[in-house]
């Protein structure tokens, strides 16, 4: 038996050990400070941070709750994408197939679908915290207005995935939506001036968002593609801007 | 718990232009405090969500049927308070403009909120008239009205009762008329002595007057105006006028049966 000190030191003053953990584990300031600052995740954080900000019944955690819902929402989208053609013939059978065939098929639906619907939830309660709280007076005003959009992002993410099962309740919850699209002024063929710039139902704003006049096969393609790829990644990029401005803009907010 | 309370002073560097964080001495380190917090959070959502999702499936209905329209067509739930503005607005105003109203009026907030008080902690003293308008905004027009789409609207968008059956041949007598039709206004309108688009015209510009009227009656008492400055009141008053239009509506509807107020060939309000 050899002696199990002696082999835990070998272990971590090995080169390979070092070069992966730069610094010690024990309870030290200096290793508490490390393990945020060298840590590629958690240098999210500041090192340190002002005592009421750990406090549940100052941030409710909704914040860390939406980015948790939307990790989830990647992780489990990106499974449901190996399984999932958007196309009008084979979409509500890969539903189907999900529910029946698939090894853990329909929990990864679901949690995908809960998740999404909690997010939702979860930003508007953020939202309420951030203006109970007064955490959007200067200097962060700026984050605030990317809050409000990263909020407008998560509706139009969840609205998108509600046409991808591609059942009655899709597609009329999506018809519902995008009618709105018809009447807008100027732009749309049944608002206001809508004659005056020409627009026609063929040719308008809602035929632009779903590829034709009825939420048909080429709107399904549509908001899959804004589903899955263009609208992951504007949210991506304003979650880091959001997070970033955070620390930048001097920590989360606290009594001056 | 004692050695928790290590104290620094932040370094002026390390924040951006404006910030004004002050020197602030309670201090704990983020790990472990901060991360274990986040951790245990982490693993109760992570717990519920899987449970949650063990036990209910995501609806899935029939298979999409262009030819077979449901009664009702409901929107996903949090777009129900727009679907459900659809009762009292035409489409461009509430599909559209109200909407993107909304969403400008919450980016605007930090810009017209010049009181520099109860900045990151919770009062309601120290800003009564932000927080009153934010929750009745919130939980009356929007958490309310969500609510009413998704429990109270049955076929045809009729009113229902949550214990009441849904009878899609329901009749309701559609009583509803425009504001020039109606009593104190029927004079002017029928025989017409004004066109109709001046009645609804003069009521919406008189509506939005308020505005004016009480900033130059209160400027020189009231320090909130005093504050604000033109600008800031004027957006502030047009988006109180604007969000306050959906009640007034809501009122004008159930109660006197009128649809619009000013009705023009081109849009109805």
């Amino acid at each position: 038996m050899p002696n199990m000190n002696e082999l835990k030191k070998r272990i971590v003053e090995s080169q390979l050990w070092r070069s992966m953990f730069r610094h010690d584990y024990p309870d030290t300031p200096r290793n508490r400070v490390l393990q945020i600052m060298a840590n590629v995740w958690l240098h999210l954080h500041p090192p340190k941070i002002r005592r009421h900000a750990i406090k549940l019944r100052f941030t409710w955690c909704m914040g860390g709750i939406t980015f948790l819902m939307f990790l989830v929402t990647v992780v489990t989208g990106v499974i449901l994408m190996f399984y999932y053609r958007p196309v009008a013939e084979y979409a509500y059978a890969d539903m189907k197939y999900l529910q029946f065939d698939i090894p853990f098929g329909m929990i990864m639906r679901n949690m995908h679908r809960w998740a999404a619907h909690g997010m939702v939830i979860t930003v508007w309660l953020h939202m309420f915290r951030v203006f109970m709280t007064g955490s959007y007076k200067p200097p962060r005003e700026f984050n605030w207005v990317v809050g409000v959009v990263l909020l407008t992002i998560t509706l139009l993410l969840s609205f998108t995935g509600y046409l991808l099962p591609w059942d009655q309740l899709s597609i009329w919850a999506v018809t519902v939506g995008t009618n709105m699209a018809r009447a807008t002024p100027f732009v749309g063929s049944e608002g206001p001036f809508g004659e005056v710039v020409g627009v026609t139902p063929r040719y308008d704003a809602r035929a632009f968002l779903l590829g034709g006049t009825l939420v048909g096969p080429p709107a399904l393609l549509r908001f899959y593609v804004l589903h899955c790829i263009f609208l992951p990644i504007l949210i991506s990029l304003l979650m880091i801007v959001h997070f970033w401005r955070i620390r930048k803009d001097g920590g989360i907010s606290g009594p001056l | 718990m004692a050695e928790v309370k290590e104290n620094t002073t932040p370094k002026p560097a390390a924040q951006s232009a404006g910030a004004h964080e002050p020197a602030v001495t309670d201090r704990v380190h983020v790990w472990p405090y901060l991360v274990r917090n986040e951790f245990i959070c982490s693993i109760i959502v992570m717990v519920i969500l899987t449970v949650w999702s063990i036990t209910i499936d995501a609806p899935l209905e029939e298979p999409a049927n262009p030819t077979q329209t449901p009664n009702p067509s409901k929107a996903p739930w949090y777009f129900l308070g727009l679907q459900e503005m659809l009762v009292y607005f035409d489409p461009w105003f509430a599909g559209v403009v109200l909407p993107s109203l909304i969403i400008v009026g919450l980016m605007v907030i930090p810009y017209v909120d010049v009181n520099p008080k109860g900045n990151g902690y919770y009062t309601f003293r120290e800003r009564p008239f932000a927080v009153t308008m934010f929750l009745f905004g919130f939980f009356f027009l929007w958490i309310s009205l969500i609510i009413t789409g998704v429990f109270f609207r049955g076929p045809g968008w009729n009113l229902f009762w949550p214990w009441e059956t849904w009878d899609p041949h329901l009749v309701v007598a559609l009583t509803n008329i425009d504001l020039p039709a109606w009593g104190p206004f029927k004079w002017m309108g029928n025989p017409k002595i004004f066109g109709v688009e001046v009645i609804g015209f003069v009521l919406i510009a008189l509506y939005f007057s308020t505005a004016f009227v009480f900033y130059f009656l209160r400027r020189d008492t009231n320090d909130m105006i005093r504050q604000l400055g033109p600008m800031r009141y004027g957006i502030v008053a047009f988006l109180f006028l604007t969000m306050m239009s959906l009640p007034i509506k809501v009122v004008l509807r159930l109660a006197f049966n009128i649809k619009n107020v000013w009705v023009t060939p081109w849009f109805n309000i």
